[in-house]
């Protein structure tokens, strides 16, 4: 399997933040300044340029003990500077399946 | 990279040669098939034993008149889900009746010594020194073969069958 | 029913401690992911967007009652309290812990289930007709076959780790509700012309981004030779299947690129060589197999009772009869199908408290039996016609009771964007709104029998290719769009569905079918003409001009 760190170009485009699952129970976590995880999207370490998305990411990669599947995911910054889910599918990652939700005719 | 062989870590006897490695005076040496069928007499004639290593996406069949020449054949899982060895390893035990040392190198993993042995396999060369340490123990992790293969271990259809057979005479 | 026996417990057994083994490894990090990765996927472990998903296996849609309880154990225990049953008769776990995972397993293995090889590029469970052994006119009970697959299929030590998954399906029956064209090997039970059971196979079907109905390669391979003319392909298939991409790696493409002429010359050399050897099976060993395989003592019942006359006042319960209740091959009995499509419900959904219901109904008046079908619907096998009434009043408090088996809101779909990690697109809402849409009973007996199926994703695990109106959900610019074919089916005269035009938003989807289903009413020449030979009678073109002329 290719390492994410092989991916020839890591560009981000936004601020990022970088999610895995962590490895005993599947959870959705994302990776914080202090090196660890965090359940908590607004716990999450933002990067803001390629070069530190790529740290971000081999620092993440290294734990593979403690999180599965590390990969770089947008975010979007609110006016307030709350974190939010930069795409449907991390917005359901974060908040949980949409399901049960009528569908918005 | 330790060498399990007939159950039990053992000091691999065989030099692998690369395509252009000069030949070593004696010894056993294990040579890429391609170089094997280039210089197959020279290599027969030398005072070593001589294995072929060879590549799981050729014809396992051409190797089959040297198989009562050479002491050993490596077949390759260039990664763990790459399983195209299994059936060249079966090929030759089963079909070609290929006796001498059968050896799995490559990713070889702890998880695949069942399958392996099951396949014909003796020899393998095994990626992790805890793995090489645990194999008597992992390849005895199963007792109920549902396939027959060329190992001749038990079919589950057959042990039934002889069971049925021994409680029909007892009663 | 078949009984697992001491070896068959054995070997599960020997499986979980290995598996938990390899979970203690992964946990301290003697494994990476990397290694553990296909280990998990062996046993059925995915990682999906929010957590681990386990998959059970249901080998050929039969479930005991214990076994259905065990699930629900599973689902309480260890899940969220309710599970998934797939379009390939397995249930599925959204969000399993990695290191509980073992435990459930053990649970699983004291009433006779696992896990084993429903993921991975390993040969898969294998699937049957949910009426197996019931349906009247069936040829030969399927699942003594398919239990004899099954039993050489598991661990096997060649084939564990082929190019890629590898699915086999196998109908007795002259209508196949086990879609075999649609799968990597399809097996027709027949009969040859001494009488004697064999197969005719076809090799090569299936979906994905290069979707194909199978072929047949052998008009007629005897059941004694069924073992080694299977081993014959995927030994072929082990050493030719592509290897270098993952979306070529599958046998319909070593097929197509070969051809089937050629590639059956190579199965058919591989096969001299092997089928008279050990893995011919002597009628001894087929009928060891076949004689545990249990079948209800069935009580000599009227075709009539009074209780089904009576009953037929209430309109709702004969709503249910005539849609949800099949004819069974003994008199007096008949085949209820469970719909697990309420409406504005996620197809496929069973909580807890509804398997356990099940399973205490299954043993009332089914014999204890419970059977699984791919349109991700139970079946109680063996209900005595007089029951029927009693039965359609404890299913419909369960939720149970939908009378919609094979209408517009028996829909297939795939989780979809919401469960899982491959996703472009959500399925379930759509088939939540289009249940609603169509919730209106007497309309949906009106349209008849029209299969829609919906995928998240090109992968198609919502068989959209073979839906009568498939619905593939794609991303576009980080929305999701919504792509329609419509003329498919998964039968025995299996076809792919044709593309009606651009692909349409989320909240376009619910009106784009009511549009193509308003054509079909006026296009229809009479109300027995089905959706499928409209579209078959006038191919696409209306239906476009329908959907597409207001947008």
């Amino acid at each position: 399997m290719t390492s994410p760190l092989e991916q020839k170009k890591i560009r981000i485009a936004g601020p990022s933040v970088v999610t895995a699952n962590r490895t005993w129970d599947g959870i959705v976590v994302y990776r914080t300044a202090a090196k660890s995880w965090s359940a908590e999207l607004s716990e999450a370490a933002i990067v803001r340029n390629s070069d530190e998305a790529k740290a971000l990411l081999a620092e993440a990669v290294a734990d593979d003990v403690g999180a599965i599947g590390p990969y770089i995911a947008p975010v979007q910054i609110g006016d307030d500077g709350k974190v939010l889910p930069g795409n449907l599918r991390e917005q359901i990652r974060r908040t949980g399946v949409t399901i049960g939700q009528p569908a918005q005719v | 990279m330790p060498l399990v062989n007939g159950g039990k870590i053992v000091d691999d006897s065989f030099v692998k040669l690369a395509v252009d490695t000069p030949l070593p005076e004696g010894g056993d040496i294990l040579v890429p098939a391609e170089r094997f069928f280039g210089e197959a007499d020279v290599l027969l004639k030398r005072s070593g034993k001589v294995g072929v290593i060879w590549p799981n996406n050729r014809d396992i069949a051409e190797l089959v008149p040297y198989l009562g020449k050479v002491a050993a054949v490596a077949l390759v899982f260039p990664t763990f889900r790459d399983g195209r060895a299994y059936s060249q390893a079966r090929l030759l035990r089963e079909r070609y009746n290929y006796r001498g040392e059968l050896r799995a190198t490559g990713q070889v993993l702890r998880d695949q010594f069942v399958f392996m042995l099951r396949a014909g396999f003796d020899a393998f060369e095994v990626k992790k020194q805890a793995d090489a340490e645990a194999f008597m123990q992992t390849a005895k992790r199963y007792s109920v073969f549902y396939q027959p293969t060329g190992d001749g271990r038990i079919t589950a259809l057959h042990r039934r069958m002889q069971l049925r057979h021994s409680e029909g005479v007892g009663t | 029913m078949y009984a697992y026996d001491e070896i068959d417990r054995t070997l599960v057994n020997e499986r979980v401690s290995e598996f938990r083994d390899q979970v203690k490894r992964r946990l301290s990090g003697e494994l990476t992911e990397d290694e553990f990765k296909i280990l998990r996927l062996q046993n059925g472990v995915y990682l999906q967007l929010h957590a681990y998903m386990f998959r059970v296996a249901i080998p050929y849609g039969t479930l005991a009652t214990n076994q259905m309880r065990a699930l629900a154990h599973v689902a309480r225990k260890y899940d969220r309290g309710y599970g998934h049953f797939t379009t390939r008769q397995n249930i599925q776990f959204n969000w399993i812990k990695l290191a509980e995972l073992p435990d459930a397993l053990e649970d699983l293995a004291k009433v006779g289930i696992h896990a084993m090889q429903t993921s991975g590029n390993n040969m898969r469970n294998v699937t049957s007709d949910q009426w197996a052994g019931v349906a009247p006119g069936e040829i030969e009970d399927p699942r003594i076959w398919s239990e004899l697959i099954r039993q050489h299929t598991t661990l096997h030590p060649e084939f564990s780790f082929l190019p890629r998954k590898f699915k086999i399906a196998i109908t007795a029956s002259d209508h196949d509700r086990a879609a075999i064209k649609i799968h990597d090997i399809g097996l027709r039970l027949i009969k040859n012309e001494k009488g004697e059971t064999g197969f005719e196979v076809l090799v090569g079907g299936g979906l994905g981004r290069t979707p194909f109905i199978a072929k047949t390669i052998k008009h007629f391979v005897h059941g004694r030779d069924i073992l080694s003319y299977i081993e014959a392909i995927l030994r072929v298939y082990n050493q030719y299947g592509r290897r270098d991409n993952i979306y070529k790696a599958r046998i319909k493409i070593l097929v197509h690129e070969l051809g089937i002429e050629k590639f059956s010359r190579e199965v058919e050399d591989e096969w001299q060589h092997i089928r008279n050897s050990s893995l011919q099976l002597d009628d001894e060993v087929i009928e060891d197999i076949r004689s545990r395989f249990t079948y209800p003592a069935y009580e000599k019942l009227p075709h009539m009772p009074d209780e089904l006359r009576q009953a037929a006042a209430d309109p709702d319960f004969e709503a249910w009869r005539k849609n949800s209740v099949a004819p069974h091959k003994v008199q007096g009995y008949s085949i209820v199908t469970i719909s697990l499509k309420p409406t504005g419900g996620p197809p496929g959904d069973a909580t807890a408290e509804q398997m356990d219901a099940l399973a205490d109904l299954a043993d009332k008046y089914s014999f204890g039996e419970i059977r699984v079908g791919h349109e991700q619907n139970l079946a109680l096998p063996h209900v005595a016609k007089r029951d029927l009434p009693a039965l359609w009043k404890a299913l419909d408090k369960l939720g149970l009771a939908t009378p919609n088996v094979n209408l517009i809101t028996d829909i297939i779909a795939c989780p979809g964007l919401d469960y899982c990690s491959l996703a472009n697109a959500r399925s379930i809402p759509i088939a939540q709104e289009l249940t609603r849409r169509f919730a209106n009973h007497e309309l949906a007996n009106l349209i008849g029998r029209l299969h829609i199926n919906i995928s998240g994703c090109i992968n198609a695990c919502g068989h959209h290719h073979v839906g009568h109106i498939g619905i593939l959900g794609v991303e576009k610019n980080g929305e999701e769009v919504y792509q329609i074919t419509i003329g498919g089916r998964a039968d025995e005269n299996a076809a792919l569905g044709t593309l009606i035009g651009p692909g349409v938003k989320f909240d376009e989807v619910a009106d784009v079918v009511e549009d193509i289903v308003e054509a079909y009413l006026a296009l229809r020449e009479r109300p027995e003409e089905l959706f499928m030979d409209t579209v078959k009678r006038l191919g696409v073109e209306p239906f476009k001009e329908r959907v597409y002329a207001t947008r």
